[in-house]
């Protein structure tokens, strides 16, 4: 194999799986999206909550680490119940841009809120994984890569199955395509609305948690939100299987660019080739690849 | 079994919609509501159903009983739990899912799945055609399909009282006529009270046993459908309704108010 094909081997399998932990935090968006109408422009912040939440118990209250997580799992669904309840309810209806400055004020608040209440400065998130990469050939994979592609995955496809076959997931789709309507079939629209924000909670947890690890917790860690617009416009506001494509382009593309460009210019690749490419994808599909198409019978 | 008394609705707090609307339905029959557009015939089913609350309405006035008990006021998945069911005029399937998950989400208070599935069936014996598009996306399903997937899927509830809002529009006559005979073969078969809204009052006629007409928020008119199918006064009105353009018929009402007048 030539050294040429072995490299790109070697850039390609680590954006999918970094790929997929994009997917993950993409589905809190686009669940919420889907379900409700709302833009959550407080994705980032909803994962840099969790990783406080998660580090907090561990490095601070000193947790051990299944409470850590338990609890930042639990608290963030409670808060995507409350949020829904307290702040987005009041809103249904509301013109689109009272949402977005509405989530766009709470990621702001989130971002104070996480270094007054639980710590300043940043804390490492440590997981019993260890450090030494798996290297098969021209792949080195870091373990954290694997567990966190892996736990995206397996999440991913359980969303995806609770949307496509489940009872609930079938209700909760009908609210997305028309809320009047789901009303007169008898189902509890606000419900599912929390619903959606609580299982957006769930993602941001896991999410939190695998970011944590990897980049450390401090606001910073919201920063990994700005990712989550390429994937969602690459993949169509409200799609999982968009998610999930969507994640994939954008790990592999900024792995790929970063590998070859970087060496270049210095460094930052990663940051602004997905935005490049999300700016070229508005302009070709406008709803993403997968996204809803309005039908229009002939 | 279903009775509104004195009925006022409002909208946005300042729009008067509903001037004290009495009508009732009886248990196991089928009661037409006739009228123009713009009369209040939907708003009263939403009035019944709970669903004005969703469009800023409000009732100000009067009471609704279901079997004697008061149920204005209460939401939507209350009502639907009683067994009363509002179908939408307009034909409003949820696009982006399958005829089947249509079904499945209008199944949403049964909670046993047994059950979920016997109705299922019920519906495309029903209606053989939803079978065959049974994994079809139903928001490309043709408008005869949609209707029958929309009255399929409030069945899906087992509703007592299914209130029904202008089926026939937009429809061919030979669907129509299909249609309103699966309804009537329900409200035997099944035991299914109907409250049917409709501005076709041939046909509304030919399958109801009672009937209200409806004007400006208010009825004008009621009787056995016998008695209404022979009155001159909606031959009229419907005439001016259904054959000419809207100009014509609203002369033709206040020709038919004037008689009315003239009448009582
Ligand atoms: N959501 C609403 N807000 C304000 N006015 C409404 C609303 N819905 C209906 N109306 C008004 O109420 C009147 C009756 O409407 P509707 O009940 O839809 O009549 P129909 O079903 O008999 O055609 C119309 O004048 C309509 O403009
Ligand atoms: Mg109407």
């Amino acid at each position: 194999m030539s050294e040429f094909f072995g490299f790109f081997i070697l850039l390609m399998s680590n954006g999918i799986l970094i790929g997929l932990m994009y997917s993950l935090i993409a589905l809190g968006f686009v669940l919420v999206y889907k379900a409700t109408d709302a833009v959550n422009f407080a994705q980032g912040e909803f994962v840099m909550i969790a990783g406080f939440m998660a580090a907090g118990g561990l490095m601070v209250w000193g947790a051990p680490l299944w409470v850590a997580v338990l609890v930042a799992l639990a608290a963030m669904v409670a808060f995507g119940f409350g949020l829904e309840r307290v702040m987005l309810r009041r809103l249904i209806g509301r013109p689109v841009i009272a949402v977005v400055m509405a989530t766009i004020g709470l990621a702001s608040i989130l971002r104070g809120l996480g270094p007054f209440t639980i710590f300043s400065g940043t804390k490492p998130l440590p997981l019993p994984i260890p450090d030494e990469p798996f290297i098969l050939g021209p792949l080195f994979i870091p373990p954290i890569q694997l567990v966190g592609g892996l736990v995206s995955l397996g999440f991913l496809v359980a969303f995806g199955w609770f949307f496509l076959k489940s009872r609930k997931g079938i209700a909760m789709r009908a609210v997305a395509d028309n809320q009047q309507v789901a009303m007169a079939m008898g189902i509890d629209v606000e419900r599912y609305f929390g619903l959606a924000w609580a299982m957006t909670g769930i993602v941001s947890a896991l999410g939190g948690i695998l970011w944590g690890n990897l980049l450390g917790v401090d606001v910073n860690l919201a920063l990994v939100g700005f990712k989550v617009f390429p994937v969602v416009i690459l993949g169509g506001l409200d799609s999982i299987p968009g998610a999930i494509v969507g994640g994939l382009i954008v790990g592999i593309v900024e792995n790929v660019a970063a590998g070859y460009i970087d060496p270049y210019v210095g460094g930052g690749t990663k940051d602004f080739a997905p935005y490049v490419l999300m700016i070229m994808a508005l302009m070709i599909r406008p709803y993403g690849i997968f996204g809803k198409r309005i039908i229009e019978r002939v | 079994m279903l009775t509104l008394n004195n009925i006022e609705v409002i909208y946005d707090g300042v729009i008067l919609v509903l001037k004290g609307v009495s009508l009732s339905v009886r248990e196991g029959g089928i009661t037409t509501l006739l009228g123009a557009n713009g009369a209040g015939k939907t708003t009263t089913l939403k009035a019944v159903s709970g669903l004005l609350r969703s469009e800023r309405g409000d009732i100000t006035k009067g009471t609704i009983e279901l079997a004697g008990q008061r149920v204005d006021r209460l939401p939507p998945h209350a009502m639907v739990r009683r067994g009363v069911v509002q179908v939408f005029e307009g034909r409003r399937v949820f696009e982006h899912l399958t005829t089947e998950e249509n079904l499945v989400a209008g199944a949403h208070i049964q909670h046993d799945r047994a059950k979920v599935r016997e109705g299922i069936a019920r519906v495309y014996g029903y209606f053989p055609r939803l079978a065959e598009r049974r994994r079809v996306e139903s928001g490309y399903l043709s408008g005869g399909e949609q209707q029958m997937l929309v009255i399929g899927r409030a069945l899906m509830s087992s509703p007592r009282v299914i209130l029904l809002d202008e089926p026939s529009l937009g429809l061919a006559p030979m669907l129509v006529e299909e249609i309103f005979q699966i309804v009537a073969r329900l409200n035997k078969e099944q035991r299914l009270t109907v409250l049917l809204v409709e501005q076709n009052a041939t046909l509304a006629l030919a399958i109801a046993d009672h009937g209200y007409v409806m004007e400006n928020g208010r009825i004008v008119l009621e009787g056995a459908a016998a008695s209404l199918r022979d009155n001159a006064d909606i031959k009229e009105f419907y005439l001016g309704l259904t054959e000419v353009g809207a100009r014509k018929s609203y002369r033709e009402v206040k020709h038919y108010k004037r008689r009315k007048r003239w009448l009582s």
